[in-house]
């Protein structure tokens, strides 16, 4: 017998009797304009530079207020092709993104209680991209914003993605004395605009 | 330094050589429960999200088989191919068999406890393929070659000084040099360079969901997506007990994995895989190494839930002043000291009796595992099948005898009372372990019988 059947047949025999699974209902009274400035100074302490802004015009003046000439930026908003190198189709070997200093990206929603911004493949093109990219911008529309993970979940019930991603700050480390450290394998800094 | 000693009581003695360094320990550890407090608190449903979690855990380990078909199916429809370990051995062998087919003799590997507990880098290395370990900790204790000390701090033990000097030998960074800004600088230039570099990448498994057949892995650093995005081949390995039912479970999980675990509301990164990119191959091994039959122990099975927060390691006041190593087994702590003995109950006889019993574990748990209960049951069955210490034999022994006669109680008392007060160094002296660092209390004049006589009127 195969180690597959034995593992399955032993497991049948040892599982206890069925256990109920819980209804989850975690109810949320308040709304958006609650959750705004939640999600704000969350974002604070996550070390997010965080822009409100009203439109693409908004975002594209502050992009080359702080831009840098001879960086290496590329978007996957159409809209930011006039201000960066829009990706709209994965072309080349990933590795080739691997000196990139500013990526720009959608997301399709964000969380209030953790800061955490829902990316999926389809908004990035290559999975990569908002891991070895040495800065990170993220766009992401101010009416999507849930409370907590269960909207969160909610949201993305049904929807197709082969990669999802919830990204929570630069990335990070404190495995050195638990001295925080921005910027360990992926970006060394996050900006978030939110739009609308 | 990594200590060899196989008993808990010695390796914590050992520990405590360096008394600065053991107050530092304890002081860290407790700093990061006090974190985890500070962000439970603030959420009003806290012990709700408790109680879910642990009902979705009892449902999964009542349905194990069930769901593990059913992530199975899911899986492969999604285009991964699972594999099964029956032990580590086989574990070690697949990864190996991978590896052989595609060429491969580097791979990049990000946390995982499981291959820790299945002594995958060893194995790896013996056949001649090189492992990196890319979380930072696990980087540095893998240059020291020592296993990680705890669960999700694995070089939690490490004075930045000692990382430093490491860095140094390894990594080429000026002599003397310290400061933890500058020592990741350095190791994410080193690591980039190894991401970029490497065609296989193992990572762990957090979470994976039956219904959709895909996993989810937590991080901070963003290793795990660095090394899986830019390898040919993506290898998850996970323990069977990691099934969660539905997607939207994942809710409550992820609400109290990193709250518990760091005092974080949510990791920097909860990568969701489902399917592999074009061109890669992403395999999933699913791994028993003694969970099966661990489920079919009624009075232990609970541990099965752990998701490996480590909350009951950085509250155990045992823990945080014995150090991980004393602990000679993958898992520290309080759930490494259930979860040992199920694996090998003789090689692991002590670690059931490195506790107090105060409880503490079980009311940080997320899943609410009855830690502290199953400690105590160990002890039961441990002592029941023979594996009590000596020196306890004999001496409970000793103790069933006097109490179990009123007349040789009070004569014993007695004899005691009058020991200890005309020559307290019998029990004053270095073979006395409650002798150590604090003082012996004076014997009472008289015992409660003689006071009760002589008052009751």
């Amino acid at each position: 017998m195969s180690s597959r059947e034995n593992i399955l047949k032993e497991v049948a025999k040892n599982q206890p009797a069925d256990r109920a699974l819980p209804i989850i209902d975690i109810a949320v009274s308040t709304g958006l304009d609650e959750w705004i400035p939640i999600l704000k100074q969350r974002l604070e302490t996550l070390h997010v530079t965080i822009h409100e802004v009203a439109d693409y015009d908004a975002i594209k003046a502050i992009l080359k207020e702080t831009a840098i000439p001879q960086e290496r930026t590329v978007t996957t908003i159409e809209e930011l092709s006039t201000v960066s190198t829009f990706i709209d189709a994965v072309k080349e070997d990933a590795h080739s993104l691997e000196n990139v200093d500013l990526a720009i990206i959608p997301a399709h929603f964000g969380v209030a209680e953790n800061g955490a911004m829902w990316v999926t493949d389809s908004l990035v093109q290559y999975r990569v991209l908002p891991f070895i990219t040495q800065q990170l911008v993220i766009v992401v529309r101010r009416e999507s914003i849930v409370y907590n993970m269960h909207q969160a979940y909610e949201k993305i019930a049904g929807t197709n993605y082969d990669f999802g991603v919830f990204i929570a700050g630069p990335s990070k480390t404190a495995d050195i004395e638990q001295s925080l450290v921005i910027g360990a394998h992926g970006p060394k800094g996050l900006t978030l605009f939110i739009l609308g | 330094m990594h200590s060899t000693i196989t008993n808990h009581a010695d390796a914590a003695l050992d520990f405590n050589v360096d008394e600065a360094r053991v107050n530092w320990h304890d002081k860290t550890l407790w700093f990061i429960r006090e974190k985890r407090d500070l962000v439970s608190h603030a959420i009003p449903e806290w012990e709700q999200l408790r109680d879910y979690a642990s009902s979705i855990k009892n449902n999964v380990l009542s349905n194990l088989s069930q769901y593990l078909k059913e992530f199975e199916a899911n899986a492969k429809a999604n285009g991964a191919i699972i594999h099964w370990a029956a032990d580590a051995k086989e574990h070690n062998a697949i990864i190996h068999e991978i590896l052989k087919k595609h060429n491969i003799d580097r791979m990049v590997k990000s946390k995982s406890m499981l291959t820790e507990e299945c002594g995958l880098n060893e194995y790896l290395e013996a056949n001649g393929v090189e492992v990196i370990d890319t979380d930072l900790g696990e980087r540095i204790v893998q240059l020291a070659k020592e296993p990680p000390s705890h669960i999700v701090l694995p070089c939690i033990h490490k004075k930045k000084e000692e990382i430093g000097e490491l860095f140094h030998q390894f990594l080429g960074t000026e002599k003397g040099a310290s400061d933890p800004q500058y020592l990741t600088g350095v190791a994410r230039k080193h690591l980039r360079e190894t991401f970029l570099t490497r065609r296989a990448a193992l990572t762990g498994v957090n979470f994976a969901i039956a219904e959709t057949g895909e996993f989810v892995v937590s991080t901070n650093e963003g290793n795990a997506d660095m090394g899986a995005h830019l390898a040919d081949v993506h290898i998850a390995s996970m323990g069977i007990e990691k099934i969660l039912p539905k997607q939207k479970h994942l809710g409550v999980f992820l609400r109290l994995l990193a709250r518990s675990a760091t005092g974080q509301p949510i990791t920097t990164y909860s990568s969701h895989f489902k399917k592999p990119q074009p061109n890669q191959e992403l395999h999933i091994i699913l791994v028993d190494n003694g969970r099966s039959v661990h489920l079919g122990k009624e009075d232990f099975r609970n541990s099965l839930k752990c998701i490996r927060c480590a909350a009951c390691m950085n509250t155990c006041p045992v823990y945080r002043r014995s150090g991980g190593y004393s602990y000679h087994n993958a898992v520290a702590g309080p759930i490494g000291s259930i979860l040992a003995p199920n694996f090998d109950m003789r090689k692991n006889k002590d670690l059931p009796f490195a506790s107090t019993l105060c409880g503490s574990c079980s009311n940080v748990c997320p899943v609410k595992i009855d830690i502290h209960d199953q400690l105590y049951k160990w002890r039961q069955v441990l002592m029941k099948e023979g594996y009590g210490a000596p020196a306890k034999n004999a001496s409970m022994k000793m103790m069933g005898w006097v109490l179990s006669s009123p007349k040789i109680y009070d004569i014993s008392g007695k004899a005691a009372r009058i020991v200890l007060k005309y020559a307290p160094f019998i029990v004053s002296n270095k073979l006395n372990p409650w002798y150590k660092q604090r003082e012996m209390p004076a014997p009472p004049k008289e015992s409660f019988k003689e006071w009760y006589k002589k008052n009751r009127k």
